[in-house]
């Protein structure tokens, strides 16, 4: 599903250049659960960054479902995400004007799916999440439990091929967070590829693969154990 | 791009951001109504200079006789002229290609009474054509013809203020008064634009006066009215040759300068038109410069409304908008608003103009103040146009930021 062949990035900080990914090789298959771990400023996001096409590598090759990603112009970029993946975000990134269903069906209106349709779909997705009857609520009326809940439907309503998830955990307390990475198992055991960056062990855990990445390189890819976080919920 | 969506999509996001929608439209509206009014009041004070002294024909000279300065022709200087009946008469036949009429003007002040009531009124005894160069309106009854010349009848023909005054509410017409001891009856009641001054004259004719005054064939002034087909060349040809004329009938030096006068109304007019020019050029200014600060204004908003959108643009990106996507919405959406508003700022502003007609005319000198619909719904499109623009460099540039520094945004 994603294939990654010496990827090196760098970025400018004044007259200094700071070299975050110093040439990773990585693959993740299809149905996979994989945790990128690591300490800040060890590259994980912007690994996940690349992947997800919100940022370019200076140098490497990246295959995402066997479409060489590369020399993207905005559009194309942009067409891909919608297409091809779905992000979840520490901080959620609801739009705070829109009600949960509105937000979900988002992505599909960028896919110039018919309105009608478009909230069906939603609907269907936020009672994936079990948040069907707070549909109509803003963000602002939703707990971060519930906001991570529909950002996590909002990514999956296009369909993605791989759902990108960054530190979605990050903002939530323990209770809320296994919560979270329960619904993020059973949509992998739906057969879903999902990354998680993630620097919490007992997320990590909960993956079938952990990826250690230290100074912008891999120090460690194994298969772990998934714990699932039912066992908690 | 224009699909029935994309149109929702902005409606919903104008709907739920109603402080944003009403700063960029307020703005909008807030430039275009001072924009007409102000420009409306401009037109309105130009109405009132060209009410003041457009009140009178434009088409006339104004004959004065003076004192001599300059000896001449063996008469000495300091010689008072005098016009008489003959000088109207050899006018009028010397010029007659030029002229459209000639009247006399003798002006006098008397006391007039009509029962208890009495007051002083300036009486001008004329011609008949004296109408013309007055532009002097009847409002009942008639003005003095050749048969009240001819017959030297006591007819008087009194400004709408002299009836108001004398009769009350009483009609003057066929009513007998009495001008300085002379016993007129009066045929007409006129108005005329040039003020209330204009509506306290009574016009006699000229001849009358002449046989109350001893028989005298004396005139005060001439009044030449030529025709106005010689425009303002003409006007200035034309009095140079009656000047020069006048000047060889009653021995006066063409190099005195107070033996003569001659008012040419071509010439004020033409000074009159210049200071209305000016008038406008300022009110035109001042109306360019309010729009300037509207478009900057609107540039501001649009600076802050994409600033404040910069994570939402992020999001969206995220999730898969283009940069097209970005930039039209963005400026489909203020397009929207800016156009909106701008026609209600029209409207409000036209409405006021409207509701003010000539309230302010006593006290402000302006009068039916008006906007031309055309220059109105022009500085709105630019207003709108400019808008739009100065939203699209920010708009593009929110477009092409990466998602990733978008999302950063807090």
């Amino acid at each position: 599903m994603i294939e990654i062949k010496d990827l090196h990035k760098s970025y400018k900080m004044g007259s200094n250049s700071l070299h975050v990914l110093k040439g990773i090789n990585f693959s993740v298959d299809k149905g996979e659960l994989v945790a990128i771990m690591g300490s800040s400023g060890s590259g994980k996001s912007t690994l996940l960054n690349i992947l997800g096409m919100l940022d370019v590598a200076d140098t490497g090759d990246y295959t995402l479902d066997g479409v060489p990603i590369k020399d993207m112009n905005e559009t194309k970029a942009a067409q891909y995400r919608n297409k091809f993946l779905g992000f979840v975000f520490q901080s959620f990134n609801l739009i705070n004007y829109k009600s949960a269903m509105e937000n979900v069906a988002l992505p599909l209106y960028y896919q110039r799916m018919p309105r009608k349709e478009r909230q069906e779909k939603a609907l269907k997705y936020l009672d994936q999440v079990g948040l069907k009857e707070w549909a109509t609520h803003l963000p602002s009326e939703l707990s971060g439990g519930q906001k991570q809940r529909v950002a996590i439907a909002r990514a999956m309503a296009a369909e993605p091929k791989v759902l990108l998830a960054d530190e979605p955990t990050g903002a939530l307390d323990s209770t809320t967070s296994y919560e979270v990475m329960d619904l993020i198992q059973k949509i992998n055991d739906e057969g879903n590829t999902i990354l998680v960056v993630t620097h919490e062990e007992d997320i990590a855990h909960m993956c079938k693969r952990i990826v250690h990445l230290k100074d912008g390189v891999i120090v460690e890819d194994k298969k772990v154990k998934q714990v699932r976080a039912s066992a908690y919920v | 791009m224009f699909s029935r969506d994309t149109w929702k999509e902005i409606f919903e996001t104008i709907q739920k951001n109603k402080l944003r929608t009403f700063l960029t439209g307020f703005t909008v509206a807030l430039g275009i109504f001072i924009f007409v009014s102000l420009f409306g009041m401009g037109n309105g004070l130009n109405n009132t200079f060209a009410k003041f002294f457009g009140d009178d024909a434009t088409n006339v000279l104004y004959l004065f006789p003076g004192r001599t300065s300059i000896p001449y022709k063996g008469y000495k200087a300091n010689r008072r002229i005098e016009f008489e009946n003959d000088d109207l008469a050899a006018i009028e036949k010397d010029f007659e290609m030029f002229l459209e009429y000639v009247t006399p003007r003798i002006t006098r002040s008397a006391l007039v009474k009509y029962k208890e009531e009495s007051d002083n009124y300036s009486t001008r005894a004329v011609a008949p054509p004296h109408l013309f160069a007055e532009k002097t309106i009847i409002m009942k009854g008639r003005y003095l013809n050749e048969m009240d010349i001819a017959g030297k009848t006591k007819y008087a023909v009194i400004g709408r203020l002299v009836e108001q005054d004398l009769f009350k509410d009483a009609d003057a017409i066929g009513e007998f008064i009495d001008v300085g001891g002379s016993v007129f009856k009066v045929i007409g009641v006129f108005q005329d634009d040039g003020g209330d001054n204009e509506e306290r004259r009574i016009y006699i004719p000229y001849t009358t006066r002449q046989l109350i005054e001893k028989a005298t064939d004396k005139v005060d002034q001439i009044i030449v009215g030529f025709k106005p087909e010689l425009g303002y060349a003409g006007a200035m040809a034309f009095e140079s040759s009656i000047s020069k004329y006048i000047r060889n009938r009653k021995y006066i030096s063409p190099n005195d300068p107070n033996g003569l006068f001659i008012r040419n109304v071509a010439d004020q007019l033409k000074q009159n038109q210049q200071f209305a020019g000016v008038l406008q050029i300022i009110i035109s200014g001042i109306a360019f410069a309010v729009i300037i600060s509207g478009i900057i204004g609107i540039s501001n908003i649009m600076l802050f409304v994409v600033k404040e959108r910069t994570k939402e643009i992020g999001i969206r990106k995220a999730l898969g908008a283009t940069p097209k996507n970005v930039t039209s919405t963005i400026l489909l959406e203020s397009v929207f608003i800016t156009t909106i508003s701008g026609f209600v700022g029209m409207l409000i502003g036209v409405g006021l103009l409207r509701f003010i007609g000539n309230a302010l005319e006593e006290d402000y000198f302006i009068t039916d103040p008006y906007i031309n619909i055309g220059t109105a719904i022009f500085a709105t499109i630019l207003l709108v146009l400019c808008g739009t623009i100065a939203g699209y460099v920010p708009a593009r540039r929110a477009a092409r930021i990466k998602p990733i520094v978008a999302l950063r945004d807090e």
